[in-house]
């Protein structure tokens, strides 16, 4: 059984932050989790999907964020407790639903996980979700470890019913990708049968009946303020005339600065986990009794914009700093020694920074940026579109996944993204105003996801470019979760239908439409220039495995390839291919047979036929 | 317990983060307070893994620039870029086998002479146990188990609060049945290259 269902109450066991909040799930009795796969997210549903193979749990991966909260929404609506998890994009798809149901509430409880990324460890930005909770006038809390994400889940199902309002779960990265010792609470048993009861007058949000139910959502805000303003997770540490307010993982630096100051006898601490609404009046008398106050929040100035706006109320005149040039800043992440800086400097405190090494006489050191992996189809989706489209000017918008890296040299190919399904988006706009011939690349998953409306979008309006679908079979880059068109019964799982890609898009009116198999590169090439000649939306669907889920699942490969005799060293198969496996030997091009997939893209693309399978070589 | 912080870097691929695994479940074990932090999220496409460890009384779970007590590096290369985490009384373990990442083959960088990379590390940091874990892993039996080798090792130099048999024990325990034997062959003969390492510095051999 997963160790999440078999852990004990009481036992101590280390996990993961994005496990510690799964079992916080349990904890609470959710019966229903859905989620569209998202770093630093990606670990609470795959746990959930185990899970979900061997317990009452319903557990999805949704086509989409926003249809992921909205299958929440409607079983929480139902009396059942639902979670709904996503990475902080996400919500930007699940916003419109989340907006809404934010007036209509909920009878279950229902917990919204963001997962924000500070720094963009995995990401395309690094908004700060916060605002979600202000925009929505969502109630919000935030955990500071992992044993504190865990018990924290319980309480936001708690509180979620309590207010009858969805609660947003806010991490950060170094929430979710930390691991420590937790201590286990007792599991309940979810309630997993519900039942609608129809009251149109709540539900249907006609603007008769939203202008009632935004009127409730603030009476309902006024009730959070007050519970807020007793959370046991916006609590006061220490004695002092100095005032820190922190939240999330900047608790945890705040705390580790304070000791090392030694400055624990004049600073007191109040830490904000119950972070929307804020708690007006303990903040308000929180900032009484200081002499001056440092926000340390990362991201945005959430809290410090209220604090300042709490302090004016009251007529309050102290200094109150976060965001500075001097002190914090909106970017990236924050880390212990940058905390205590701020800290030392803000409140006056002598301290010598610790020195590091002197690096000035490092040699340059070679980047190891992160590659498409060796014999991966989408290398040779990349190589079929350059050579069939070489002379022509182009523009490349691309999309998210693995394939994103394609746009590093030597493949070059992607020039624009900006976020899930933009690619075909931005294609019909690229296309309508330049000259250039505009041809696209998007996964399967992120064609499930939201490039089919693009699509549509395009066909309807004539617009004129071509469109490559990516099609390895699964949602490959976030850890190789389902989608709509994976074929379930071949992965042994049983209840799910399967969505053809080809059928959508012959059936939104794409009339030329191709299918290559990557690892056939001349015939793919062909194929690729037909249809990029086409005048109008053609698309090419690229089929073929992605090489590293077909090893974990121990699928027999193809023999790895050698560089043989033959070889004059042009080096075409490095310059125009860079395949991971191939590596410099003597100034002689060799292939690694332990990363070798057998993929023989290369040996097609050697001039002088040099490359073959190993076991031809004569031995 | 004063804060002990230790920096495991790595290519992807190369397990640290079962070292890492293996280092909190001593930790546990042991009764020590230990936190974690990992970036893992291009891991399996050939990019830098990077995990911290804080044992002892801090809540941090991640470690600044210059403050890491011990740094332990996969491949000599990533041994070298992490020494911005490093200070003068750092002691750094880093295995000498290189794995050349692909702007090298590219021919968009030159990696580093290994020779010259050792006298770096030497000169900045309190001390380097740096040897081929590759050829030990083989050793013992399955090449993957170069992060025991180097987990051996750095229980060997006594810088972190881990006994060499509470972490034996996690070893039998918590990594996989097929693997355990190797792993074990794989940790003592890291702990024995250490031990052999030292003595040499000390000037006793
Ligand atoms: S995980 Fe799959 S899709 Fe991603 S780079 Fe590797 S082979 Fe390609
Ligand atoms: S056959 Fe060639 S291109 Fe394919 S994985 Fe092997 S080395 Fe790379």
């Amino acid at each position: 059984m997963h160790k999440l269902l078999t852990g004990q109450p009481g036992l101590k066991t280390l996990l993961l932050g994005n496990e510690a909040i799964a079992r916080g799930g349990l904890e609470a009795g959710v019966a229903v989790a859905t989620t569209y796969p998202g770093t630093p997210s990606s670990e609470i549903s795959l746990n959930f999907f185990q899970i979900s193979q061997e317990s009452e749990l319903y557990f999805e991966y949704s086509t989409n964020e926003k249809v992921a909260l909205e299958v929440a929404a409607a079983a929480a609506n139902s009396g059942v407790r639902s979670m709904c998890v996503m990475k902080h994009v996400g919500m930007n798809v699940a916003a419109d639903a989340l907006l809404t149901l934010a007036y209509v509430g909920v009878r279950g409880g229902l917990v919204i996980v963001t997962a924000d990324d500070p720094f963009m460890f995995s990401s395309q930005n690094e908004q700060d979700n916060r605002y979600y909770s202000k925009l929505s006038g969502l109630p919000m809390l935030e955990p500071s470890s992992a044993q504190e994400a865990k018990d924290m889940m319980v309480d936001a199902f708690d509180l979620s019913e309590q207010l009858q309002l969805p609660v947003i779960f806010r991490t950060t990265t170094r929430i979710n990708h930390s691991t420590e010792i937790v201590s286990l609470g007792d599991l309940r048993e979810p309630k997993t049968n519900g039942d609608f009861k129809k009251d149109p007058f709540n539900y249907v949000t006609v603007p008769a009946v939203s202008r009632n139910l935004h009127a409730k959502l603030l009476e309902k805000l006024d009730k959070a303020e007050k519970i807020s303003e007793n959370s046991e997770y916006n609590i006061i540490y220490g004695e002092g005339d100095w005032g820190i307010i922190c939240n999330g993982v900047s608790c945890n630096y705040v705390f580790d600065a304070v000791k090392d100051l030694d400055i624990e006898n004049s600073v007191r601490i109040l830490r904000i986990g119950f972070s929307h609404p804020l708690p007006r009046v303990l903040i308000q008398d929180f900032l009484k009794t200081c002499q001056k106050v440092l926000i340390v929040e990362e991201g945005e100035p959430f809290m410090e914009e209220t604090v300042k706006a709490f302090a004016q109320e009251k007529g309050l005149t102290l200094s109150i700093k976060g965001k500075d040039d001097d002190l914090f800043s909106r970017l990236y992440e924050y880390n212990p020694a940058l905390v205590r800086e701020c800290l030392a400097a803000y409140f006056g405190v002598d301290y010598t920074p610790r020195t590091g090494v002197d690096l000035s006489d490092i040699p340059e050191i070679p980047q190891r940026p992160p590659s498409l992996c060796a014999g991966c189809s989408h290398r040779a989706t990349f190589y079929a579109v350059q050579k069939a489209s070489k002379g022509m000017e182009t523009i490349c918008p691309t999309d998210i996944g693995c394939y994103t890296l394609g746009f590093m040299p030597p493949l070059s190919t992607g020039d624009f993204l900006i976020c899930m399904g933009s690619s075909v988006g931005t294609s019909c706009g690229f296309s309508k105003v330049t000259n250039k011939k505009v041809i696209s690349f998007i996964g399967d998953s992120t064609f499930f996801h939201t490039g089919i409306p693009g699509l549509i979008n395009a066909v309807f309006n004539n617009h004129n470019f071509t469109l490559v679908i990516l099609d390895n079979g699964i949602t490959a880059m976030t850890g190789h979760q389902p989608h709509p068109g994976v074929d379930m019964k071949a992965l042994n799982f049983e209840g799910y239908a399967r969505v053809s890609i080809e059928d959508i898009v012959k059936a939104v009116g794409v009339k030329h439409v191709s299918i290559i198999r990557p690892y056939r590169v001349k015939k793919s090439i062909d194929t690729v220039k037909e249809a990029l000649m086409y005048k109008g939306v053609s698309v090419i669907i690229s089929r073929e495995p992605c090489t590293s889920f077909a090893k974990t699942l121990k699928k027999p490969r193809g023999k790895p390839f050698f560089v043989g005799e033959k070889c004059k060293g042009h080096r075409d198969c490095i310059n125009d291919l860079a395949c991971p496996a191939f590596f410099i030997k003597k100034n002689r091009v060799n292939i690694d047979p332990v990363l070798c997939s057998g993929c023989s893209v290369c040996a097609q693309i050697c001039p002088e036929h040099a490359i073959l399978p190993l076991r031809d070589k004569a031995v | 317990m004063k804060p002990t912080r230790l920096i495991l870097v790595a290519v992807g691929g190369q397990g640290n983060l079962l070292s890492s695994r293996v280092i909190g479940e001593s930790a546990l074990l042991a009764d020590v307070p230990v936190r974690m932090s990992e970036i893992h999220g291009m891991a399996q496409r050939g990019g830098v893994v990077e995990s911290s460890i804080v044992f002892g009384d801090a809540q941090s779970t991640i470690i600044s620039d210059g403050e890491a007590d011990v740094l332990v590096g996969f491949e000599p290369s990533e041994t070298l870029r992490a020494l911005n985490k490093c200070n003068p009384s750092t002691v750094v373990i880093s295995n000498l086998a290189p794995m050349s990442p692909f702007t090298v083959t590219i021919g968009s960088g030159v990696y580093p002479d290994l020779n010259n990379l050792q006298s770096l590390i030497r000169a900045k940091a309190a001390n380097l146990i740096a040897f081929n874990a590759e050829v030990l892993a083989r050793q013992a039996g399955n090449i993957l188990s170069v992060n025991m080798v180097l987990l051996g090792a750095l229980i060997q130099t006594g810088k972190i609060p881990l006994t060499e048999k509470t972490v034996k024990k996690v070893i039998k325990t918590k990594t996989k049945k097929a693997f355990v034997e190797s792993n074990l062959k794989a940790f003592e003969l890291g702990f024995s290259m250490a031990e052999k390492i030292s003595l040499n510095i000390l000037g006793r051999v």
